[in-house]
Parts: structure tokens; C-alpha cells; sequence
């Protein structure tokens, strides 16, 4: 059953079909592809822990590369903006049943706490919203207590299916960016 | 850092803020200036793409662009004294961004005593089609003066 960490039926929720086993649901494995395949992500170092329709999880683990202040060793907010889009893209993807494309519409990042030196960062999303074309997406970056959040992303995605695509060959994602 | 900064400023080599931040270096952010003032650059890297199918930077390195020329912009063009701290960020995403240099402009809207507000576009081909577009809002004071 697609549950977050609150036991909450998210495909119930959304009016979504439910899946059995959505971890191992085909948008799921297809949205853990897309992201794999995704090179930035793999450069810094981002890793997929959880992912289920209409939630995941993913940690960036520290690294001196990513530093953006060098006179505290906190990293830049570059690296928690591409982890929090990332997130929240991915989260679009394993929604929705059938996505083939998932672009940025906006992204609204509120930065709360700088990040502590030397430790990962995680960052979770929510997809609370889901139109014919558009998701709207709630995400948070924290260390190890979601209560001490680090930043708060707020997006709106535009998407495609693979019926939307074949009934309209040429979906138009160009208003967007990839995640 | 201000010192070096300051000293940076001096000699008209505000660009070379960035060879002082790593993340700088792990995806290729650059800067120059031009008639208009200070330009912000990333440099197309294959390591920076966000769809592989596309060939399209991922839109999360688009935002540290523009977060970065917003910072670098407030260094260069006014007279803050501390490193401006972001507040928050708000980008939209208007064209696909290709595997080409991004190039990105920021613009002061509003300074106040501690908060600045700035808007920022992100181009490829000519500033006449951005790929993205942002406002940012900055703490121009260090952090215990502004909750004391």
C-alpha cells in the first residue's frame, strides 16, 4: 500500500488507482530510471532512498565540492535547490501512472536554517495536487529532523503521458525545464 | 572573505569571487563584466545535464545561476558591507535550457537597510529570450543583529 511516514494512503487520497505493491509499480520503477539516468544527480552525489506514489525521499550526501561559503563550509544553496527540484520532479513522475515527461513550471525555495558542515542532507516531497497536465508539489530539506527543516520548496510541474502523447504527438513541456 | 572580496572589487576582478567557492567549480560558474555590469555565467558541463533525452541542464543548476548572479550582483554593483544571505528564491522555468553556456543578469529592485530584493533572468542565445527568470530577496545584516 502507498503510504508515507504518517500511514497515510496517498493514492487514496488523490483519487489515484490504487497500486498493491506501488514500490514496485511500473511508474515507480520508471521514475527510479529516469532519475538514475539523470547526470548532475549522479555528479553530486544524490541518492533515491524512497519512493512511492506521492512521496520519496532523497539524501545528498556532504561533500567539500558543494561548499558555497568557505568560511563556514556550508554548502551552496545551488546543490540544495537541485536536490529539492530533484525530488520534487521525481515525486511528480511516480505519481502519475503512465508519466513519460516531467518539467519545472516554478520553484519557490525558502531557505530556514543553513545547513551544518559535514552532514547529508535530506530532502522529502509530497505531490498534493495532480490536474490533466499539472502537479503541484510540496518539499522540505532537513539533516535528521524534519521539525529543524533547512529549506521548504514549494512547485508546480507540467507533465506528460504516454496517452496525452499519442493523442497529441507534439505535448508541449517547452514552457518548463527538466528537473 | 569581505577583506578579500573588497580587494577583489578594487581590481575590477569581482569574477574572481568565485575561484574562492568550491560549488563554483563543481559546476562551472563564471562571471564577467560588460557595459552594463556584472554577467554571470555557467558553463555548459555534460556532468550538469538534467535530461539526458533532451540534452537539457538540469533546472535545479539553472536556479544556482541565478541565486549566484543575484549574490554576485549585490557584491559588485552596490555598497553592501556584509555577504548578502539569502531569504528565499523563486525561479520560473519559461524554455527548455540546452547544452549551451547559460548566461545571467541581476538587477536590484529594492535595497533597505537589511533586506534587498532582486530580480534575475537567465539567457543562452540573446537576454531576449530567457530560459528562466527569478526574484530573490537577500539579509543584508549579519545574523544576530537581525534577532537581536
Amino acid at each position: 500500500m502507498a503510504q508515507n511516514a504518517l500511514g497515510i494512503d496517498l493514492c487514496r487520497m488523490r483519487g489515484l488507482p490504487h497500486v498493491s505493491d506501488s514500490t514496485h509499480s511500473p511508474q515507480i520503477a520508471r521514475a527510479r530510471a529516469a532519475f538514475e539516468g539523470i547526470p548532475h544527480c549522479q555528479h553530486i552525489g544524490m541518492q533515491l532512498t524512497e519512493l512511492m506514489p506521492g512521496w520519496g525521499m532523497i539524501t545528498l550526501p556532504y561533500s567539500p565540492r558543494l561548499i558555497g561559503d568557505p568560511r563556514s563550509g556550508v554548502v551552496h544553496g545551488g546543490a540544495i535547490t537541485a536536490l529539492l527540484d530533484t525530488m520534487c520532479g521525481v515525486v511528480v513522475m511516480a505519481t502519475i501512472p503512465d508519466c513519460q515527461e516531467v518539467a519545472t513550471l516554478d520553484l519557490r525555495i525558502d531557505y530556514l536554517h543553513p545547513a551544518t558542515p559535514g552532514l547529508d542532507i535530506r530532502a522529502s516531497a509530497e505531490c498534493f495536487k495532480v490536474t490533466r497536465a499539472i502537479a503541484f508539489v510540496r518539499g522540505v530539506a532537513f539533516h535528521e529532523d524534519k521539525a529543524a527543516p533547512i529549506a521548504h520548496a514549494i512547485g508546480t510541474f507540467v507533465f506528460a503521458t504516454a496517452t496525452a502523447q499519442a493523442r497529441q504527438p507534439a505535448a508541449d513541456l517547452s514552457g518548463g525545464q527538466p528537473c | 572573505m569581505l577583506k578579500t572580496i573588497a580587494e577583489f572589487k578594487r581590481a575590477g576582478r569581482v569574477e574572481a569571487i568565485n575561484t574562492l567557492i568550491p560549488y563554483a567549480g563543481l559546476v562551472g560558474l563564471e562571471a564577467f563584466t560588460d557595459e552594463d555590469g556584472l554577467v554571470a555565467v555557467l558553463r555548459f558541463r555534460e556532468t550538469n545535464i538534467g535530461n539526458p533525452v533532451l540534452r537539457a541542464v538540469h533546472g535545479g543548476v539553472v536556479g544556482a545561476l541565478l541565486e549566484h548572479a543575484a549574490i554576485l550582483h549585490l557584491l559588485a554593483e552596490t555598497d553592501v558591507q556584509v555577504v548578502p544571505k539569502i531569504i528565499n528564491l523563486s525561479v520560473d522555468y519559461l524554455r527548455s535550457c540546452r547544452a549551451a553556456d547559460t548566461f545571467a543578469r541581476g538587477r536590484v529592485i529594492r535595497q533597505g537597510r537589511r533586506v534587498a530584493n532582486v530580480r534575475v533572468e537567465a539567457w543562452q542565445d540573446t537576454p531576449e529570450r530567457p530560459v528562466a527568470a527569478a526574484h530573490a530577496h537577500f539579509l543584508l545584516i549579519d545574523e544576530g543583529a537581525a534577532t537581536s
